[in-house]
């Protein structure tokens, strides 16, 4: 990041607090405490005395909630699924945004501009009327795709155990890769003519082009788009949600999300699902950083 | 935009099969819209009994319309004017605390600055549903719980936005005008709110409509936070009636045309703003 040297300043201007405070003291209410809280609640555990008379005790219990979230073989499980639907999810999004990005840089597409705005309005459908629209495409009764395909003789059910995952990966593409096709369209722009002028000098081929210049001059965009993608693949929710009417195929503890939610309000254990909720952040770290130090080890900057 | 790539050279994929393949996908990204259009003028009966993607002999797309605006006294158009208020307030004010709070950073010197910036770094990759629950709990504690504010007040902080804020008015903020102003004898805070919201422009743009987007796609804060379907935005109004669609099949067309009039107003924003969204997200990295 470009770091320009601050010029000098009168010493103690009070501006910069006033215009610095009212988003650090926000931020503290709505991000900082939440996550504090989550922290403090998952090491309590509530618990009713005897036969349910009096009041019930709050007790420190260290890690219990954590060893009993991963004891559960259905929390292992809901983990596990997610880091699956992680694997099929983020190369699907990212491969297909950036080869949508490249095609329409590539100075053969017929109408840019117009397939550019068609594939980005997606991102303005919220992921709960996507999934009940793709939802209606999933089921043979509405689906025409399905009709189609039943009638060339493909019977296929998007929604059965084996399919349903790929069928929230479908949603979440169709929702969000046109949004990150636009960020890394917005990298091509950037990217001065004149090197697309030298590397004609030199003969070079679209394909020598694309590789050696256009991908690692988009690369911190690159790295962008897939690290956003792995924090959204981590908070699945909506669409298991809304999906789980449709079929057997999802539980209710199909996401560690969903099975955070189902223990906060239909079991009533919020300190488990504080500890479940925490659970899913360091996952969220563990991915995010692994990826970026991976991404940024010295011999595998090539590209 | 296009037009300066290099030209076509043998052995390269054929102009015919790159517009193939946008073709096909462009085929993809419209057919659920298609079909929730075509869907919204059928009758219950029909969207289970004819082909999805062609109107039935007897279109009904005025009556289902009228139909979900006049459901429970109108309550549709009170969960779209909730929607546009969540997100619309919400993102303003994230767009003000996000600029006011990324310049400050880019333009100012303090102890912890970067520790600070860090923070807030860190504050993007938090999932937003490891927050929605203990904010519940939270605020469920002074009584919050229930209210507008459960679900504005959170969504008025955007810690992308200050990224974006601090990137950008490094961008396109010169410290020597910043300097010249004061020598004008502008005050600091004067100098931010007519001289640098100005420069910042584009990207408080692209502040607001991701945090409006967001605000408005965000399913599981407002769904944990609300209780009254008056106070419901129209994602939890929709999967409300979806919820009635086993115990009488006319919440299906209830369903499919609101889900048919709420994309077109968000998709219809995006097509008219989607200018707005050419700001370089990672501008600060590639000049760094």
């Amino acid at each position: 990041m470009t770091a320009l040297a601050p010029p000098r300043r009168r010493a103690g201007s009070p501006a910069k607090w006033v215009l610095l405070l009212p988003f650090v003291v926000m931020f503290a209410l709505f991000f900082i405490a939440p996550i504090v809280y989550a922290i403090v609640q998952s090491l309590f555990a509530t618990k009713s005395s005897g036969l349910g008379l009096g009041r019930p005790e709050t007790t420190f219990v260290f890690f219990d909630n954590y060893a009993r979230a991963l004891s559960d073989p259905a929390f292992v499980e809901s983990v596990g699924r997610l880091v699956l639907f992680a694997a099929i999810e983020v190369p699907l999004m990212v491969l297909t945004a950036l080869g949508l990005a490249l095609l329409l840089d590539s100075g053969k597409a017929r109408f840019p501009r117009f397939f550019r705005v068609l594939y980005f309005a997606p991102y303005g459908v919220p992921g709960v009327i996507a999934t009940l629209l793709w939802g209606f495409l999933y089921i043979p009764a509405t689906s025409p795709v399905i009709q189609a395909l039943g009638a060339i003789g493909i019977d296929m059910n998007p929604l059965s155990s084996s399919g349903v995952l790929f069928a929230i990966a479908n949603i979440a593409l169709w929702g969000f890769a046109g949004y990150n096709m636009v960020i890394l369209m917005a990298a091509l722009d950037a990217i001065p003519s004149e090197l697309y002028e030298a590397a004609r000098v030199d003969g070079a081929s679209t394909w020598s082009t694309t590789w050696h210049i256009k991908l690692p001059l988009v690369r911190p965009s690159i790295i962008l788009v897939t690290v956003f993608t792995i924090i959204g693949t981590l908070q699945l929710f909506v669409e298991p949600l809304v999906l789980q009417p449709l079929t057997s195929a999802i539980s209710s503890t199909f996401t560690p999300n969903l099975a955070a939610y189902n223990q906060a309000f239909a079991q009533g254990n919020p300190n488990l699902a504080a500890a479940m909720a925490v659970l899913v952040a360091v996952l969220g770290f563990v991915f995010s950083f692994g990826f970026l130090r991976l991404v940024n080890r010295k011999d595998s900057r090539a590209w | 935009m296009v037009n300066r790539a290099p030209s076509t050279r043998s052995g390269a994929p054929s102009t015919l099969a790159v517009n193939l393949v946008l073709a096909v996908a462009g085929i993809y990204f419209l057919l659920p819209l298609v079909w929730v259009l075509v869907a919204a003028t059928k009758s219950p009966g029909e969207l289970f009994g004819t082909f999805g993607l062609w109107f039935s002999d007897t279109p009904r797309a005025w009556e289902n319309l009228v139909a979900l605006f006049t459901q429970s006294g109108g309550i549709f158009t009170q969960w779209v004017l909730n929607s546009l208020l969540y997100s619309g307030l919400g993102a303003l004010v994230a767009m003000i605390l996000s600029a006011a709070a990324g310049y400050a950073i880019a333009k100012y010197a303090f102890r912890g600055k970067e520790a600070l910036f860090s923070i807030i770094l860190g504050g993007v990759l938090v999932p937003a549903t490891v927050i929605a629950l203990p904010l519940y709990f939270l605020l469920n504690t002074v009584g919050l719980t229930g209210s507008y504010w459960a679900v504005l007040l959170p969504s008025m902080v955007s810690p992308f936005g200050v990224y974006l804020a601090r990137i950008h008015a490094n961008a396109s903020v010169p410290d020597e005008i910043i300097e010249a102003a004061r020598l004008d004898g502008a005050g600091d805070l004067r100098i931010f709110g007519t001289i640098a919201t100005r420069m910042m422009a584009p990207a408080l743009v692209t502040i607001f409509l991701f945090q409006f987007v967001t605000i408005w796609n965000n399913y599981l804060l407002p769904l944990v936070m609300l209780n009254d379907t008056k106070t419901f935005p129209v994602t939890l109004g929709l999967t409300l009636w979806n919820s009635q669609t086993q115990r009488d099949p006319a919440f299906y067309s209830l369903v499919v045309m609101g889900s048919a009039v709420s994309a077109i107003i968000l998709v219809g924003l995006m097509i008219a703003l989607q200018r707005f969204w050419r700001a370089d997200l990672t501008a600060g990295a590639t000049k760094g």
